[in-house]
């Protein structure tokens, strides 16, 4: 297996060959913010808070082979400033209360913004009207706090196989659905797994009747069962 | 199908050249001020005088001076053999009797007929390259452009030239892509030909969803054959058996004429297999695009014709590489295969010494706004602004005047009048903050706000985001916003940096061409017309006064 060596911040680091950015960088203990990326989960490279800049050009980390001789910046200004801006407009997106929300406190959308220092929005909020879909008798959906990060159709297409989800719609008139376009509890693929909401980063995928704070995201167990799948080994 | 079958074809073709040639136009446009009925008019006309084998009626496609529809061009051939062209405008289906009548009495025109001069200024400075045969062949008879030498460039490249001469021509030409982004073809063949033998596509993008534009359309509802032509030479040279035309929705004359155009073709053997009696096999078929501006994004473009939902990925891996079902795919747009038959017929060297050192051979713009003479107008690369929106155009019309031209539509910008000398290259536009675009060109005036502008674009572009990456989705909404109140004079000064900052996020951090475009109505107008922005803001006077209370406790 060939070895890349790279730098990233000024520190040199070695990385496999096809391995992203991303991988390499956290490996080598720097960390780059993310939220539509996943272990496990083919990469989409859509929310836009890894880019990177190398050589000179923006590039979204969690996509980007590592290659030989690269110069990584992870943290420039720049790149801090894009990240923040990115967080203040999905928060501008679709209506954000933190307070009452099952995710509070066990949020990446939450953990982002107080990692990034976002104290307040430039942005007016957009405040569109959003259902809540409750017709699932384990699970529920509330677009409220959906990011679009298609965690949960890749999750469930990927490594369930059922490919309930999906996005209808466009531009920020983008909704998840599930099947075509019915309610959850009515969609035949589904087979209740609940992976998708164990992929959800924020509160819109929850399980019904948890409570202010009460959605964990149970990742441990999707990363046990990709590690299986992949590398064939059983947590027992 | 043989040379010599395409010969015969052709002259069989012209000796049925009546004596008197009366072609209607029967694009987009003209249809739709009535050019159908003017033509069962004219044929009851011809009909009537009993002139049925001395007059021949043709349908064709666009004769570029779209405002002046329905267009009616009568050939009439002089006894040394020459045909002399006349053309009318705005003819009304009441009128084809006079138009019958005076073409049957060798009159140059009847006096309530517009008649227009063929060699007036709006045609005397175009070049024409890509519609050469515009407006004269008739798109729904493959025989008519085998009469006019269309597939004599495909039978050379088949029998006469190697894959990787046909390559050579293409890059020596100095072609580049006529999509937008202005890549050099050549480069592009020779990196798809480069992959490793075994299934591989070519592409015609014809989406074209720039508001405002309409080039692409009017070479495929004028003269499909060229496009098919230059599509099978591509496949040829890179070494494809399957090729796709992907046409908008919205375009339903281009599908038809193109669907026709493919089964003419296979009957004679011009696609299909074992074309020219050679072992080159390749078949075309139409996808119809459901009107999605991001579907022209070459990456969403691939996913939409594998039947996905069209989003973007981001490049690396280009389609060259890896595109259709992860095989080495070739994507160009109509205008640029529609160059490739006379880039072959005439040279490289003819057609690199069109235009300027950058930018090789001629453009095809659709002028529109406010402007005396709107159309489709083709002229070589290099010449000044000026040329195409005061001398063919005619400039604004009377009492106005031209105070910027709007070049390349939601990813272009505004041209303001000072700078009307700027030549029409790729990266001079490009150096004024716009770009050539695919060649949507709109002449705006006095009376035209250029916030009021910016805003239209934004609110295309957010309507026509995919959703998929947050910039883009989300920014462009705040953008419009933005614009909006600047416009309606309630934005103060902190909006303007906000938005500046947005422009910044958007260009750089977006997925792919549609957001990191998006902004550069916004940043070009700001650029050449920030007063405009400036003189609307208010000072920031604190909370409104419903929101303090009037009785502190
Ligand atoms: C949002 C977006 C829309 C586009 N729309 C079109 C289009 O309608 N037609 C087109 O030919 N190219 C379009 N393009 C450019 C294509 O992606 C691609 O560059 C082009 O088809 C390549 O062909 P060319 O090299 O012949 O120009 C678009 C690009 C973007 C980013
Ligand atoms: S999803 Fe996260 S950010 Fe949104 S309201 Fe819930 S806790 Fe807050
Ligand atoms: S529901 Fe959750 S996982 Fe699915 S797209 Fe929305 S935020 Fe992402
Ligand atoms: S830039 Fe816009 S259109 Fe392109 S991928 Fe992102 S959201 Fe979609
Ligand atoms: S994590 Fe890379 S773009 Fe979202």
């Amino acid at each position: 297996m060939a070895v890349k060596t790279l730098s990233v911040d000024g520190q040199l680091i070695s990385a496999r060959e096809g391995q992203t950015l991303l991988e390499a960088a956290r490996e080598a203990g720097i960390s780059i913010p993310t939220l539509c990326h996943l272990d496990g989960l083919n990469a989409v490279g859509a929310c836009r808070l890894c880019l990177v800049e190398a050589n000179g050009r923006l590039l979204p980390s969690c996509l980007t082979p590592v290659a030989e001789e690269m110069d990584v910046q992870t943290q420039t200004d720049r790149l801090q400033r894009y990240r923040k801006q990115i967080v203040e407009l999905l928060f501008a997106e679709r209506n954000h209360v933190c307070s009452v929300c099952v995710a509070n406190g066990n949020c990446e959308l939450q953990s982002l913004a107080m990692r990034l220092g976002v104290d307040h929005l430039r942005y007016e909020p957009q405040e569109p009207e959003c259902e809540v879909d409750l017709s699932h008798e384990r699970y529920g959906l509330d677009h409220n706090r959906c990011v679009l990060c298609t965690r949960c159709v890749r999750v469930c297409d990927e490594i369930e196989g059922a490919h309930t989800w999906d996005v209808a719609g466009r531009g920020t008139h983008c909704r998840v659905i599930t099947d075509l376009h019915q309610p959850w509890g009515d969609a035949s693929t589904c087979t209740s797994c609940g992976k998708c909401v164990m992929a959800c980063p924020t509160g819109a995928l929850f399980h019904r009747g948890s409570s202010v704070s009460e959605n964990v995201h149970d990742r441990e167990t999707l990363h046990a069962l990709i590690l299986a799948r992949e590398e064939k080994q059983w947590l027992v | 199908m043989e040379l010599e079958d395409l010969i015969a074809l052709t002259e069989a073709e012209s000796s049925q050249h009546a004596e008197i040639e009366i072609r209607v136009c029967t694009a987009a446009g003209c249809l739709s001020s009535g050019s159908r009925s003017l033509i069962s008019a004219l044929e009851h006309a011809v009909e009537d005088r009993g002139l049925g084998d001395r007059v021949g009626l043709r349908e064709v496609g666009c004769m570029r001076l779209c405002c002046e529809g329905p267009l009616v061009s009568v050939n009439t051939s002089t006894s040394d053999g020459t045909r002399v062209p006349t053309l009318y405008g705005k003819v009304d289906a009441a009128q084809a009797p006079d138009i019958v009548t005076s073409v049957e009495q060798g009159r140059k025109s009847a006096e309530a007929l517009h008649s227009i001069d063929p060699n007036g200024p709006f045609f005397a400075h175009q070049k024409s390259v890509v519609l050469e045969h515009c407006g004269i062949v008739e798109p729904e008879r493959i025989e008519s452009s085998i009469a006019l030498g269309a597939y004599r460039s495909l039978h050379r490249a088949l029998h006469d030239l190697s894959p990787a001469e046909v390559v050579e021509q293409v890059t020596r030409s100095g072609l580049r892509g006529r999509g937008g982004a202005g890549y050099p073809t050549g480069l592009k063949w020779a990196t798809v030909a480069k992959m490793p033998p075994g299934q591989k596509y070519v592409v015609c993008n014809a989406d074209e969803g720039d508001p405002g534009a309409f080039m692409d359309r009017s070479i495929l509802e004028s003269d499909p054959h060229r496009v098919l032509e230059g599509m099978a030479i591509a496949a040829h040279a890179i070494g494809a058996n399957q090729g796709y035309i992907y046409v908008r929705g919205e375009y339903p004359i281009a599908i038809s004429r193109l669907d026709t155009a493919i089964r003419q073709a296979k009957r004679f053997g011009l696609l299909g297999s074992g074309i020219f009696d050679s072992t080159f096999n390749f078949r075309v078929d139409l996808r119809i695009g459901a009107g999605a501006f991001v579907c022209g994004e070459e990456t969403a473009l691939i996913h939409s014709i594998e039947g996905l939902r069209g989003t973007p990925h981001p490049r690396p891996p280009y389609p060259a590489e890896s595109g259709l079902w992860g095989h080495p795919t070739l994507i160009n747009n109509v205008e640029t295969y529609a160059n490739i038959p006379v880039i072959l017929r005439e040279g490289a060297d003819w057609f690199a010494q069109i235009g300027t050192e950058q930018s090789k051979g001629t453009k095809v713009f659709a002028l529109a706004g406010k402007i005396r003479r709107s159309g489709l107008v083709e002229v070589p690369m290099g010449v000044p602004l000026r040329e195409i929106v005061e001398r063919i155009g005619g400039g604004s019309p009377e009492g106005s005047s031209v105070k910027a031209v709007q070049t390349g539509g939601p990813s272009g910008g505004c041209i303001p009048a000072e700078l009307l000398d700027t030549p029409v290259e790729y990266e001079s536009l490009k150096a004024l903050g716009s770009i050539m675009g695919s060649g949507g060109m709109v002449v705006m005036d006095q009376d035209d706000d250029m916030v009021g502008v910016a805003r239209y674009f934004m609110n295309f572009c957010m309507d026509e985001s995919c959703g998929k990456c947050v910039p883009c989705r989300a920014g462009t909404v705040q953008m419009h916003r933005l614009l909006d109140r600047i416009e309606r004079g309630e934005a103060s000064h902190d909006d303007l940096v906000t938005l500046e900052d947005l422009c910044d996020l958007v260009q750089h951090a977006s997925l792919c061409g549609l957001g990191q475009s998006a902004p550069n109505p916004v940043l070009s107008t700001l650029r050449f017309f920030r007063h405009e922005y400036e003189s609307r803001l208010i000072e920031f006077s604190g909370p409104p006064s419903s929101a303090v209370s009037s009785d502190p406790r």
